[in-house]
């Protein structure tokens, strides 16, 4: 039978090599991080934008890498994701991104801020974080009436599929802040989407839509794009039959527009 | 009680109270903050509620395990504390830097790194006062002529926790490298010499509440802080999957990790046959509920939600999800939580002199905030695992998701209610004992026990 003095030796000499295992593993750790982390491309405006992220506790709601509160989105890839412009207009304004959504703070930083931080996210999607976060393999089998628009997001314009998404649904992937965009195109035309797009409330006054940071170029490529979204249309992203739990163009009440 | 200056415990044990109030204020902020209602966010956002919440929790645990060891460990050492005087100094810098640093809070002073949010200035303070009630402890157990294993386990826990906090303030621009050191203070503190510290606590209190042999659980002490440390040290692992660290921390987190719930199920096992073994009954059969019920909950909580998801190939979705609130909440409460209930409620009648623990409150304080924590472990896990379908396997977007799970944080709200009146009754036991008059049983005697049970019940074998 075991006695206490084997017990104390099993403790002892337990945690004495698993501490020792530990700081090899924590040395070597250290020797690799710099090339997996891209350590060269933290710039000065890097660090000022992980220093901005710190103190205002941006990981007291958001995660980084995972890490961090669960009240609002995983930032690692924002970068890519919705991009820069998206990334500052949310900062400059945050309420008018998400109108009506879960609040974000604004901290009322200065553009020069602003910059450190995009820069810091820019480099957070560089570090290699061993496959996270997974790409959601479901989606198919979720939503199949969708399979083709799904599958294929890169037929749209890269600013739909940063900006757009952020709020609006397309073949039932997006958000469902604002109204979702199948078939908006049998409602409304090109010329009015451009009106809407360079000034959401220049068309309708009382929308939550808040003006985008859109250049000329990607107001015609949107306007393009949205205008193509019909049930009969021949591009090949659009699902061959409607998908009936979509609605079939935005309801009045709810703003009635992208 | 035996000595003058375990009445100090009384005090850590009464910030305890109150700042586990505040705890739970801040927990059903965030609750409905999640439901939809976040009416306070101009006031009190919800990154302010959040460090509120979690800052609340460790400085009542490190109350709670401080007070503990000033009233173990004269009782263990068979002598007076060395400075009675500084405990309460000590005491009161404690609950002044945490009271600022949450002020600080609200007004968004703070260091922003997940449970390390005290502004740096404020870190420095935690460093002194614990370095002197590391000092405090110490010299009293110096100055012992016997040292037991309980009181050394206590003191090593302590004075670990005390070091490990300082990787937390090593400077760096890399995200990763500061997450790698902040996993050093937040893992190996709770699953680590946290363990350490609830294992001594437990081992005291089984010694006092059944009568059984000391060396014989003095020898599984050893035993079971032997495991917690095998598998977590390299269990750190299971923090360093996703966060820019080499690929083998998959396998290294993975397999030690996946045996930390041996060390909380031998605690269980430990405690439970400890428990059925004593023969002889001590009055105070709600510290023992605590006690067992402290050892069987933290090992559903720490060691079997927490192997849940701990695997990398699970991880991977369930990292940075409510999943990770479900384990964590009663896993705290189980482990640590429940510890300090254990140690307050078998040292309450001791400290003051009254035996209120037959009362059916004390019964009903213990088994309903059980159970609600059970419920709200369960909404967290219903939210959590909704969570990641819709959102990391499905593909849905982060707030159209959130919307989907509110009916959950309902659900939540409603178990914490059940938690809180358990809570609430506890409390007011507390406060039914009054303050700590309690009469000394007189320090020459060591084998005395100031509550002083009926003949047939007496219980301190003669050490």
């Amino acid at each position: 039978m075991l006695s206490k003095s084997g017990a104390k030796a099993f403790f002892i000499g337990g945690t004495f090599l698993c501490s020792a295992a530990f700081v090899g593993l924590t040395v070597d750790t250290f020797a690799k991080i710099p090339g997996q982390t891209h350590a060269d491309r933290i710039t000065p405006a890097v660090a000022r934008g992980k220093n901005l992220w710190d103190s205002s506790n941006c990981m007291g709601c958001h995660t980084l890498f995972g890490e961090g509160a669960y009240y609002a989105p995983e930032l690692t890839r924002v970068y890519t994701r919705r991009g820069p412009d998206f990334i500052r207009a949310m900062i400059r304004d945050p309420q008018a991104m998400y109108p009506g959504e879960r609040n974000m703070q604004n901290y009322h930083f200065s553009e020069d801020q602003i910059s450190d931080l995009v820069a810091f996210f820019e480099w957070a999607g560089t570090v290699d974080l061993n496959g996270f976060p997974a790409t959601p393999h479901l989606t198919p089998i979720a939503a199949p009436g969708a399979v083709g628009s799904v599958a294929r997001t890169d037929d749209r314009p890269q600013v739909f599929n940063q900006l757009c998404v952020a709020c609006h649904a397309l073949g039932g992937q997006g958000g469902n802040v604002g109204p979702a965009l199948d078939r908006v195109g049998e409602r409304f035309d090109a010329a009015y989407f451009e009106r809407w797009l360079r000034d959401p409330q220049s068309v309708r006054a009382n929308t939550r839509m808040p003006r985008l940071p859109l250049s000329e170029g990607q107001i015609h490529e949107l306007v393009a794009f949205l205008s193509l979204r019909r049930a009969a249309a021949a591009a090949g992203n659009m699902p061959a039959e409607p998908v009936p739990a979509q609605p079939a163009a935005p309801s009045p009440t709810e703003g009635g527009a992208p | 009680m035996k000595y003058e200056s375990q009445r100090v415990a009384y005090w850590f044990f009464a910030t305890c109270m109150l700042l586990f109030v505040l705890q739970i204020v801040y927990g059903f902020i965030m609750g409905f903050a999640h439901a939809g209602f976040d009416g306070l966010h101009n006031v009190i956002p919800f990154h302010a509620a959040r460090a509120t919440h979690t800052n609340l929790l460790v400085m009542w645990l490190l109350a709670g395990f401080m007070g503990s060891a000033y009233y173990i460990i004269p009782d263990e050492c068979n002598r007076e504390l060395m400075w009675p005087k500084l405990a309460y100094v000590q005491l009161i810098a404690l609950v002044v830097v945490g009271v600022t640093a949450i002020i600080g809070f609200h007004f968004n002073w703070w260091e922003g790194r997940k449970f390390l949010e005290i502004p740096r200035p404020l870190d420095y303070l935690v460093v002194v006062d614990v370095l002197l009630f590391i000092a405090n402890i110490g010299m009293t157990i110096w100055k012992a002529a016997h040292r037991s294993t309980t009181a050394m386990v206590l003191f090593f826990g302590l004075l670990m926790a005390a070091l490990l906090y300082l990787p937390g303030m090593i400077p760096t621009d890399n995200q990763t490298v500061d997450s790698y050191w902040r996993w050093w203070v937040v893992h190996l503190w709770v699953e680590g010499v946290w363990e350490l510290i609830m294992g001594a606590i437990l081992a005291y209190l089984l010694i006092k509440l059944t009568g059984i042999d000391r060396e014989v659980l003095e020898k599984w002490l050893y035993v079971i802080v032997g495991f917690t440390f095998l598998s977590g040290i390299l269990g750190t692992g299971h923090h360093y999957y996703f966060i820019g660290t080499p690929r083998y921390w998959l396998i290294v987190g993975g397999v030690f990790s996946a045996l930390e719930p041996v060390a909380f199920l031998g605690m269980a096992i430990w405690a439970i046959s400890t428990a059925r073994k004593g023969g002889r009954q001590h009055p105070n059969r709600v510290a023992l509920s605590w006690t067992v019920g402290c050892a069987v909950m933290s090992f559903v909580g720490a060691g079997f939600l927490g192997f849940a998801h701990t695997l990398p190939g699970v991880n991977l979705y369930t990292h940075g999800t409510l999943v990770t609130a479900m384990h964590g909440h009663m896993a705290f409460w189980g482990a640590y939580a429940m510890i300090v209930l254990a140690m307050i409620v078998y040292a309450m009648p001791q400290l003051t002199g009254r035996k209120l623990y037959d009362k059916p409150r004390a019964v009903f304080a213990f088994w309903t905030s059980n159970i609600g924590m059970i419920a709200m472990t369960l909404a967290f896990g219903v939210a959590g695992v909704s969570q990641v379908v819709l959102e990391r396997r499905v593909g849905m977007d982060f707030l159209a998701v959130q919307h989907e799970i509110e009916v959950h944080f309902w659900g939540l709200i409603l178990a914490a209610s059940l938690f809180s009146l358990g809570i609430i009754a506890f409390i007011w036991d507390f406060m039914r004992y009054g303050l700590p008059v309690g009469e000394l049983s007189g320090g020459a005697k060591p084998s005395a026990d100031a509550e002083a049970p009926p003949p047939d019940q007496v219980l301190e074998p003669a050490e």
